[in-house]
């Protein structure tokens, strides 16, 4: 019920096409109520009398009022329709700009397939059962109304009939309904695991195939399609009463009328007209009611549609940025002032993230983050770009606290390539350029030469303006890769976050992407998280993260001889006689 | 060769319905005897339904305007005793068709599923997994709608359109003639409404499938929005699309929604003819014409125009159904490209000797991907890949799994061709980590126990020990038992590649293929599994890729691919001291410093 209060302000921009369909279903249904009075006319004047112009009267007036009537349905088609569909674009687009407010936290309790179920299927949903109340439901309560009025104006002895079988067909929709609404709730229960099931046979494919689980996944797929079969049959016996029984109970109703109204007849207190034209009314009255039963089914499924579209519009965005910001980002000096971060906030289960994490770098310097799997360098650099807010402590950019910061100013001067490489479809150029849509062509292609990305680029069949699918689908994973590290590098930020954004480009390349990087570093401050420690040595500033606080800072020279982790990292990598190549390596470009 | 299915294509309307219909059929054969009684009990009550208006007709003329009390109890006994058989046969056969309808979807659903267990990895390298999954959920939905809904409506309507005709012509011929003059009009609008109709719903699902793309496409990379603060240009693009939605979805619906009206007032309009005409001929004496018979015929003439209706609106169902069951046979209609042989060799246990021969491939006909690729891996050997990106690394791999085919050249494991042996029994000799970890919406610890279904709770933490993921498995929520899901979860990526580690180890296979398996995994946990791998590796072939040359030094062989050619191989000193491709790849990891030194 609080959902259904919930529509109402979406529905409120049309008030005036609701009134308009509404209105015209309301004549609508008076005039249909009129049709059978003139049947009656024609029976008992017509007929009884002998008189053909009464015939041709009411035949005619019968004519009028059903060409009414479809002008009137006209009208109701046209602005029930019109309100309906707008009311769903409206809905989506609420939703879809709800989720542009999100940030990373509110992202990671929503999947991205949930809300997309809820942004396609569960509004079509909603938006049926509004246009089904428009243009069917609302005749439901005038046309009780009105043929209740006629048939005790016809026969108010035989109108008590009515009330006999009211509350019969209230009662049984009633039992129903109570019955069926767990039901209903336990299809949709079903249905999300099999596709669970399906889902995930078709991501985890290579898995299934190489671990041959084929018999296996066959197996489970099996138990929960049989569980979603067997319910469903529950659902469909149950339905498959409702529908016979309502009818059964309005048969009773018209067997009732001739054996009461025979008798009424035979004693001369009712004539035949009005038993026919009561038997008209006694279906009209009864039809709004059935209707009720049967669409009921799926007034609960758009309930529950609605609530879980509410879910996602009364999300509130866990960051908020401030619409302008007074303060300006000039230099890039970026400061951690006892930070720490816990996702769940709840800190006794478990350890928080980060803890106590405090450093600054200095406008033009390059911090490379290193540490063991689960450290907690992602959520560290997080924190600049304000993708989370930390929990404690505060992150500083020129003195100011990242909250203050507008988006926009913040967006301008701060990039991250994330870890995984998202691309969208467009031409390659406009890939790169999605960051800042108002680069010209030279900044593309210089961010693209510096990523290592050109060459393969121009082996393209167009270029700069060939095709990426979705997701970059027809891209290799090195290749992506290099294209958001040029759309990172195309923004021309004053801070430049790289999130171990290489991992999947090989050692060669990353050195070419190094080189190219230093050139444009010297007016940035970057930030590099990595796993290579030839990634890192060159960094003016090395952070060793350890379960989520600083273990060790200083240049690659001060923890080879100070930092035990450190030094552990260095000698996985590059142990036994491998220093001796890299040093050959090293005269050899230096002698050049 | 050919090596592609039909991708994605998706129709709106089906292609060959007839066709499709009879395979869909095919679902029901095993419970025909169960459809047989339904249709026969259909069939009943729709008749008894038909008998219902000429009783009441009987009940006027007989009882009410005789003013005879005897008959008009009997003619109530009569009408009362029809309306419950008819209620009793409609609920029986609501019964019995819940039931039926509901288990020939669950067969068609395994059966699809059985049928994707067994479709090559090729056929899901070109499908787009959201088009396949839509497939299996929204297009089987309308499938379901057509066998628990339509069927028996169907069979109804029709038969209730015949029995009406029936009874029309057996009461009154003139009055018969006069109401199907309609008919001819009504099938002329009908179609004018259709012939528009169609091309608005037509342009309503392209503009929706772009929409939902979009939406697909945007919402899928949030992070990258937000990342890059675009989210005003994203919004901006769907309320365009969502417009041009509004306004297709504005247009087909009206055109639409004006059918019923129209039906309708044809339907009146008829009604009022009989009536009037029937009157007319009453009162001038022509024909038998009485007003029960004048009141049944109405009844008639209004009823013969529902099932008309209801066949009109069905027919739309039915061809979106057909339309959703054709995509579903397609993907039953996909062969497998890879099949075992007859008399495949079974493959109880092997010593783990790999020869590769002279082997070609390309996964598209025209480009080879790998050319002439030829070397031994001798049993217990460790064997790295070593080359750029795209240089075809994980093709030898997928090619070694039989993922692939070769073009030409062959694969021999112990001695026999790939191609000859069972697919699942080479595969139950490897054991595969991959790049793109996958893990099940499921425990950690069932997660792990799928690398061997039958392990003890004890095994696989042994296993999850080995991998170094014991660790921090237990500093998960609720250690091993932890749900796993995209949802809530905050397992990294490296956390991710030691729990399909753990899986591979407690697989204990005997070729062991690694593939980027530990390129988010830090280094020294790195190093770390590496002991546990080696412990692992002695006594079973391994190959392993890896852009980190730390990984692979200490391979027995190194293989350095480049751009599909084999073109050094050897151990890490000899092919440094080579001073070729091998060195050149291996010195530039210090580069970058260099510059700076």
């Amino acid at each position: 019920m609080e959902s259904l209060r919930k529509i109402l302000p979406f529905l409120k921009k049309y008030r005036w096409q609701m009134i308009i369909a509404i209105a015209a279903m309301m004549v609508l249904s008076i005039t249909d109520l009129l049709v059978p009075r003139q049947m009656q006319t024609i029976i008992d004047q017509g007929i009884a009398n002998l008189d053909n112009q009464v015939v041709i009267r009411s035949s005619l007036l019968m004519i009028g009022l059903t060409i009414i009537s479809l002008i009137l349905a006209f009208v109701n088609t046209i602005f029930s329709v019109t309100v309906s569909e707008s009311f769903a674009a409206d809905l989506r687009n609420k939703a879809f700009s709800q989720i542009q407010k999100f940030s990373f936290s509110n992202l990671d309790n929503l999947q991205t397939s949930e809300l997309l179920v809820r942004l396609t299927s569960d509004i079509n949903i909603v938006k049926r059962s509004i246009q089904m109340t428009m243009r069917i439901l609302i005749r439901a309560p005038l046309m009780l109304i009105g043929s209740l009025f006629m048939s005790i104006t016809t026969s108010p002895r035989l109108a008590m009939l009515i009330l006999v079988l009211i509350p019969a067909i209230l009662v049984l929709v009633w039992v129903f309904s109570s019955k069926a609404r767990p039901l209903f709730k336990a299809v949709q229960q079903r249905l999300e695991k099999v596709n669970t099931v399906l889902h995930e046979n078709i991501a985890g494919v290579r898995l299934v195939r190489s671990f041959v689980r084929g018999d296996h996944e066959k197996k489970r797929f099996a138990g929960v399609n049989e569980d979603l079969t067997q319910t469903r049959i529950k659902v469909n016996r149950l339905l498959s009463f409702l529908i016979p029984t309502l009818m059964l109970i309005l048969n009773l109703g018209i067997v009732a009328l001739f054996w009461f109204g025979g008798n009424m007849n035979i004693a001369g207190t009712i004539t035949t007209g009005q038993i026919v034209a009561f038997s008209n009314y006694l279906l009209m009255t009864m039809f709004p009611i059935m209707l009720l039963g049967m669409i009921l089914p799926q007034y609960y499924a758009s309930i529950v549609s609605m609530e879980r579209i509410l879910e996602v519009i009364e999300t509130e965005p866990t960051i908020v940025f401030p619409e302008t910001s007074a303060e300006k980002i000039t230099e890039g000096r970026v400061v951690y002032e006892d930070v720490g971060l816990d996702y769940d906030g709840d800190e006794n289960e478990h350890q928080p993230v980060l803890r106590n994490v405090s450093f600054t770098a200095e406008p033009g310097q390059t911090v490379a983050i290193l540490g063991a799997t689960g450290s907690g360098k992602t959520s560290l650099v997080n924190l600049i770009p304000r993708l989370y807010d930390p929990t404690e402590g505060r992150v500083l950019i020129d003195g100011v606290d990242v909250r203050e910061f507008s988006q926009a100013e913040l967006r301008r001067n701060v990039t991250m390539a994330l870890q995984n490489a998202v691309l969208f479809s467009g031409t390659v150029a406009d890939s790169i350029r999605f960051g800042r849509p108002e680069a010209s062509d030279e900044d593309v292609i210089a961010a693209a030469k510096a990523a290592q990305a050109h060459d393969f680029i121009m082996e393209k069949e167009d270029g700069y303006q060939s095709h990426v699918e979705q997701r970059g689908a027809n891209f290799s994973g090195g290749q992506k890769q290099r294209l958001a590290i040029a759309r990172a590098l195309c923004v021309n930020p004053r801070i430049l976050i790289l999130d171990d954004s290489t991992s999947a480009v090989d050692v060669e390349t990353e050195a070419e992407i190094q080189k190219a990087l230093k050139k444009l570093m010297v007016n940035r401050t970057n930030f590099i998280v990595a796993q290579r420690i030839s990634t890192v040595l060159a960094a003016d500033k090395i952070i060793v993260l350890e379960n989520g606080h600083i273990s060790a800072e200083g240049t690659h020279e001060t923890l080879i001889e100070s930092s035990p982790t450190y030094q552990a990292i260095y000698h996985s990598q590059l142990g036994d006689g491998v220093e001796k190549a890299g040093e050959l390596a090293i005269m050899e470009v230096q002698n050049a | 060769m050919h090596r592609g299915m039909s991708v994605g294509k998706r129709a709106t309307q089906a292609t060959n319905p007839v066709e499709g219909l009879k395979r869909l059929l095919t679902y029901l054969q095993p419970y025909r005897l169960q459809l047989l009684i339904v249709t026969v009990l259909v069939i009943i009550s729709t008749a008894l339904n038909v008998l219902n208006p000429y009783l009441i007709g009987l009940t006027i003329d007989r009882a009410l305007l005789q003013l005879d009390l005897n008959e008009l109890l009997r003619m109530v006994i009569i009408l009362l005793s029809n309306y419950l058989l008819s209620w009793l046969l409609h609920v029986l056969y609501g019964q019995i068709m819940a039931e039926t309808a509901q288990k020939a979807m669950r067969n068609m659903r395994q059966d699809l599923f059985d049928h994707m267990q067994k479709l090559s990895i090729g056929y899901y390298d070109k499908q787009q997994a959201g088009d396949l999954l839509s497939r299996l959920t929204n297009d089987m939905d309308a499938i379901n709608q057509l066998l628990s809904q339509n069927f028996t409506s169907f069979i109804q309507s029709f038969s209730s359109l015949i029995g009406t005709l029936i009874m029309m012509f057996v009461l009154s011929l003139s009055l018969t003639l006069v109401a199907l003059i309609v008919i001819p009009l009504s099938v002329i609008v009908t179609r004018m409404i259709m012939k528009r109709s169609r091309p608005a719903f037509q342009s309503l699902q392209k503009t929706l499938g772009g929409l939902n793309s979009l939406m697909e496409e945007d919402i899928g990379g949030q992070r990258v929005i937000i990342a890059y603060g675009q989210q005003g240009s994203s919004l901006k693009d769907f309320e365009k699309r969502n417009q041009t939605v509004r306004e297709a979805g504005i247009k087909a619906n009206i055109l639409a929604g004006l059918m019923p009206p129209i039906m309708g007032l044809l339907g009146n309009f008829n009604v009022i003819v009989v009536v009037g005409v029937g009157a007319y001929l009453l009162i001038q004496g022509i024909g038998n014409v009485t007003v029960g018979l004048i009141t049944s015929f109405s009844e008639y003439t209004r009823r013969f125009g529902r099932p008309l209706n209801q066949i009109a609106n069905l027919f739309n169902t039915v061809m979106a159904a057909l339309a959703g069951a054709e995509r579903i046979f397609e993907v039953l209609d996909a062969e497998p490209e890879i099949v075992d042989c007859e008399n495949a060799i079974r493959l109880e246990s092997v010593e783990g000797r790999v020869k590769f021969e002279d082997v070609s491939f390309g996964y598209k006909e025209d480009t080879l991907v790998l050319h002439n690729i030829d070397f031994i891996a001798e049993p217990g050997k460790t064997i790295a890949l070593v080359g750029p990106t795209g240089a075809g690394k994980t093709t030898i791999i997928n090619l070694l799994s039989r993922f692939y085919d070769v073009d030409a050249g062959r694969i021999l494991i112990d001695g026999n061709d790939l191609r000859e042996v069972c697919q699942d029994d080479l595969r139950r000799q490897l054991g595969i980590v991959l790049q793109d970890t996958f893990l099940f919406a499921d425990t950690v610890m069932e997660n792990i126990r799928y690398g061997r279904l039958d392990a003890t709770d004890e095994e696989v933490i042994q296993a999850a020990k080995l991998a170094n993921a014991d660790r921090f498995i237990r500093h998960l929520p609720e250690a091993y038992h932890t749900e796993l899901s995209e949802r809530g979860t905050n397992l990294s990526q490296g956390q991710r590649q030691l729990l399909s580690i753990a899986r591979a180890v407690l697989a204990d296979p005997a070729i062991l293929i690694l593939d980027e398996a530990t390129s988010s995994v830090d280094t020294r946990t790195e190093v770390a599994i590496q002991k546990a791998l080696l412990n692992l590796m002695s006594g079973r072939t391994s190959f392993v890729i890896a852009h980190r040359l730390s990984t692979i030094r200490n391979a027995d062989q190194i293989l350095v691919i480049n751009e599909g050619e084999l073109i050094e191989r050897g151990k890490h000193e000899r092919l440094l001291e080579e001073k070729g491709f091998y060195y050149n790849l291996y010195t530039s990891q210090f580069k970058g410093l260099s510059v700076e030194v």
